[in-house]
């Protein structure tokens, strides 16, 4: 079982660039479970075809500790399994603690064990890493690979050069290592040059290069994947592109951060100055 | 042969050796951590006293002897009341390790009056309040404690966690004093353990919270009308309060309240139509006395009951402050009473202590407090420190202006105190305040520890246990005083340790019944060496050993 953490700054399409990969790694015969680790819980809107998910941090408030694996996990697109961790309302509480908190929970129902014959597992993770909790996917060996979804754009290469620091951090001390950058892409002068160097730099590589397409809109709004929703779309194929390298790549690295005025360099040599 | 440990050396000569032993004590540290704490070891002298490093971050790793925030709030200041409940809002820790371990008594005046402080309230936040908040379960605390008591005060006492997550214990006092209605009185304490340097933080806190939610909201004048003192700083640990309460009584002092030994709500609602306020212990309170001097012009003074002649003093300054002829007379017969016991339980227990040394590592007064105990049993004062003193308290309050206020300090809430318009009244004119100064009576003032002690002896702050480890090593003094942390290591170490937060099991040691009780507790210690002589087995008892034959 190959355990994969997707992480990348808000708003930069993780979810949706995750479960597009998992359509194709099931759509590839793959047994594929998600773990939704953003309090949103929409993690796995696409997969599930809607909302249809109760949170493990919701069930565990409402049913105590008598929780059957059953009441969390919810089957998705072409039987991949749908977890979200969830967690409590905007400026309440401990988002953190509760990703924690559910993962534990998870391990102890046994979602991980050998009977569920999973191939692979994905955590989808909020944003940044910011705090302990976000953390903790690449901790203890909850996930060994982690991808990173950037774009050209200035902050979410800052973004996912931080990601690497707590990579290395914790890659040092555990068996956490980054399996490549995924350019999302934002239609930014130069990009796809820009962050093959900067994975270079980083000592990983872009594993694949996702051009911007409408039709990722139009299958959003129907609650689908583009795999599920247009399979014979060129943008389709990208995915299942993606989802075969992911299933080959043996890449797999502590990175080096760049420091800030490196990454200010770049920037400046692929964006301005091209 | 005599042991080298119990040789009798003159103190002179000990002290000649502390700059030696000071400048050796620091260079186990790493060279940072030895700069630092080089700061904090200081030797004393009375005539001018040096500077001292004190009230600020205790490098991590040391074992240090302090508390935390929440415990100076919660446990130290506010603890002590009987009839207010006292909800700690955390993991079920934090209320079950401040729960009456400082042996404050008090004493409800009748039978069907409420003593809540042998309860332990919390919220015994679990996992899931972490993640989703503990606002609601902090509500229900809120509503199961009322209907099962009906009390009239509640206090709510915020821990770590609730920090970290931003639960608003403000908001939900508010909240639930609404809703329950009937007048009770709700309030939060942010004194998240971690907000201060150490447990001074959450007094500081705790005197913002007693000024602003309880003194001054009942306007009734108690009691009789004359001599009415507040004693501030006094948290009746062994039954302290209960003696001082006795002196007073007897002398006609009209006492209305203590903050906090065997008090009410009530008496601090009431605590402003007193005339004088009197500060025991500086460093846990004197933000209440500020306050009150600003807000209703009651003076007042540092006082020191601890210590037979010290308990004179201060009833003298009473019956100086308020200049009654009648007054006078009548607390001179009551020393001159109380005395004659006092005297004769001395010269007993002297038999014994004369010439012995003691060290005492304790509180934020405390170790300056009981060396007049010490003092009256002939003990000298090798080295003595507080754990969060900060320097006023040992360089005395004439050095606060030249305090630099750092990030720590700024994390404490500032309430600005003005002026009250109607009840501002000053007890004394400028002129009758300057006449009194002239008789050599001091307000507002408090010279602080080392000008107490003998010049050259040990000052240090923030003791770590490396630090208590030498000392004893090098000094062996004859009672060492401190907590229940330091106890049992120190007295592995053959020497006796006396704890002056909780007493052990003694006590009252204030006012002059409880100058006696100390004098015999102390003449017990230093009279038995049964730490000298007890040994660990493997260091009395003779082994056989063998191997099996077979």
């Amino acid at each position: 079982m190959r355990k994969i953490a997707i992480y990348g700054k808000g708003g930069i399409g993780k979810s949706t660039t995750t479960q597009n990969t998992v359509a194709g790694l099931a759509e590839m015969g793959k047994k594929v479970m998600v773990v939704g680790c953003d309090p949103k819980a929409d993690s796995t809107r696409l997969l599930l075809h809607g909302l249809a998910q109760k949170t493990v941090l919701d069930t565990l408030r409402d049913e105590g500790e008598d929780v059957e694996l059953d009441d969390v996990m919810k089957p998705g697109f072409k039987n991949t399994s749908c977890v979200e961790s969830g967690g409590p309302e905007p400026g309440v509480g401990c988002a953190g603690r509760g990703i924690i908190t559910s993962i534990n929970l998870l391990e102890q129902l046994g979602a991980y064990d050998d009977d569920k014959q999973l191939d692979y597992v994905f955590y989808d993770v909020l944003g940044d890493v910011v705090c302990g909790g976000f953390a903790m996917p690449i901790r203890d060996g909850k996930a060994q690979e982690v991808y990173i979804v950037c774009s050209g754009e200035m902050m979410a290469m800052y973004a996912a050069n931080n990601i690497c620091k707590s990579i290395s951090k914790f890659g040092k001390v555990g068996d956490v290592r980054l399996g490549g950058l995924i350019c999302n892409s934002r239609k930014v002068d130069n990009e796809s040059n820009m962050i093959t160097e900067f994975a270079k730099r980083l000592g990983t590589q872009m594993i694949h290069f996702v051009p911007r397409d409408n039709m990722v809109q139009h299958a959003e709004i129907n609650r689908k994947t583009v795999i599920d929703h247009a399979p014979e779309h060129t943008q389709a194929n990208e995915y299942r592109a993606l989802a075969q390298k992911i299933n080959d790549n043996t890449m797999h690295v502590i990175p080096n951060p760049l420091s800030i005025q490196e990454l200010e360099d770049l920037l400046i040599g692929f964006g301005i100055m091209n | 042969m005599i042991d080298e440990k119990d040789k009798v050396r003159s103190t002179e000569e000990v002290i000649s050796t502390l700059k030696i032993f000071r400048d050796e004590v620091v260079k186990k540290y790493p060279k940072k951590v030895a700069r630092k704490r080089a700061k904090a070891i200081v030797q004393s002298d009375a005539g001018a006293p040096p500077e001292i490093q004190a009230n600020v971050r205790t490098v991590p790793g040391i074992i240090t002897q302090r508390g935390c925030t929440y415990a100076g709030c919660k446990g130290v200041v506010l603890g002590p009341t009987r009839d207010i409940i006292n909800i700690t809002h955390g993991p079920i820790g934090c209320g079950f390790y401040s729960w009456l371990t400082r042996r404050n008594q008090t004493k409800p005046e009748a039978p069907e009056d409420p003593n809540f402080i042998t309860y332990c309230f919390s919220t015994d936040m679990q996992d899931s309040n972490i993640v989703f908040g503990g606002e609601e379960k902090l509500k229900q605390a809120i509503r199961e404690a009322y209907e099962l008591f009906h009390p009239k005060t509640i206090a709510i006492f915020s821990t770590c966690p609730v920090g970290l997550i931003g639960d608003d214990v403000h908001r939900v006092a508010r909240h639930m004093k609404e809703e329950l209605g009937g007048g009770i009185n709700i309030f939060g304490f942010s004194c998240e353990g971690y907000r201060g340097v150490s447990q001074s933080a959450g007094h500081h806190i705790a005197n913002n919270g007693l000024f602003k939610n309880l003194i001054g909201r009942d306007d009734t004048v108690r009691g009789s009308l004359k001599y009415r003192v507040n004693l501030l700083g006094e948290y009746n640990i062994g039954g302290d309060a209960f003696e001082l309460e006795r002196v007073f009584e007897k002398c006609g002092i009209n006492l209305i309240a203590t903050f906090s030994g065997n008090s009410t709500i009530q008496k601090f609602e009431n605590a402003h139509t007193a005339d004088l306020n009197m500060v025991m212990c500086h460093r846990s309170i004197n933000y209440v006395a500020e306050m009150m001097e600003t807000a209703f012009g009651i003076p007042w003074i540092k006082v020191q009951p601890i210590g037979a002649a010290s308990t004179a003093k201060m009833l003298r300054k009473i019956a100086q402050y308020f200049g009654d002829p009648e007054l006078v007379d009548r607390v001179e017969k009551v020393i001159e009473e109380e005395m004659l016991a006092v005297k004769e339980a001395a010269e007993q227990a002297r038999k014994r202590t004369v010439g012995k040394t003691v060290m005492l590592f304790v509180g934020g007064s405390r170790a300056h407090h009981y060396q007049d105990l010490f003092e009256e049993l002939g003990m000298t004062t090798l080295a003595a420190g507080y754990e969060f003193g900060h320097r006023d308290d040992y360089e005395g309050r004439r050095v606060i202006p030249t305090i630099q206020i750092d990030a720590d300090s700024r994390n404490i809430e500032e309430i600005s105190v003005s002026k009250d318009e109607t009840r501002y009244n000053p007890r004394k004119t400028e002129e009758e305040l300057k006449a009194l100064e002239q008789q050599g009576m001091e307000f507002n003032e408090y010279h602080g520890l080392m000008t107490q002690m003998e010049k050259g002896a040990l000052v240090i702050d923030d003791l770590s246990h490396h630090e208590m480890d030498k000392l004893i090593e090098f000094y062996h003094p004859d009672v060492f005083c401190a907590g229940i942390k330091e106890k049992f290591c120190v007295q592995k170490m053959g020497i006796p340790l006396k704890q002056l937060h909780n007493y052990d099991a003694g006590g009252p040691y204030a006012g002059f019944q409880g100058a006696i009780n100390f004098y015999r507790d102390i003449e017990m210690i230093v009279g038995a060496s049964i730490w000298k002589e007890i040994k660990a087995p493997w260091e009395s008892e003779e082994y056989v050993e063998a191997t099996f034959a077979f």
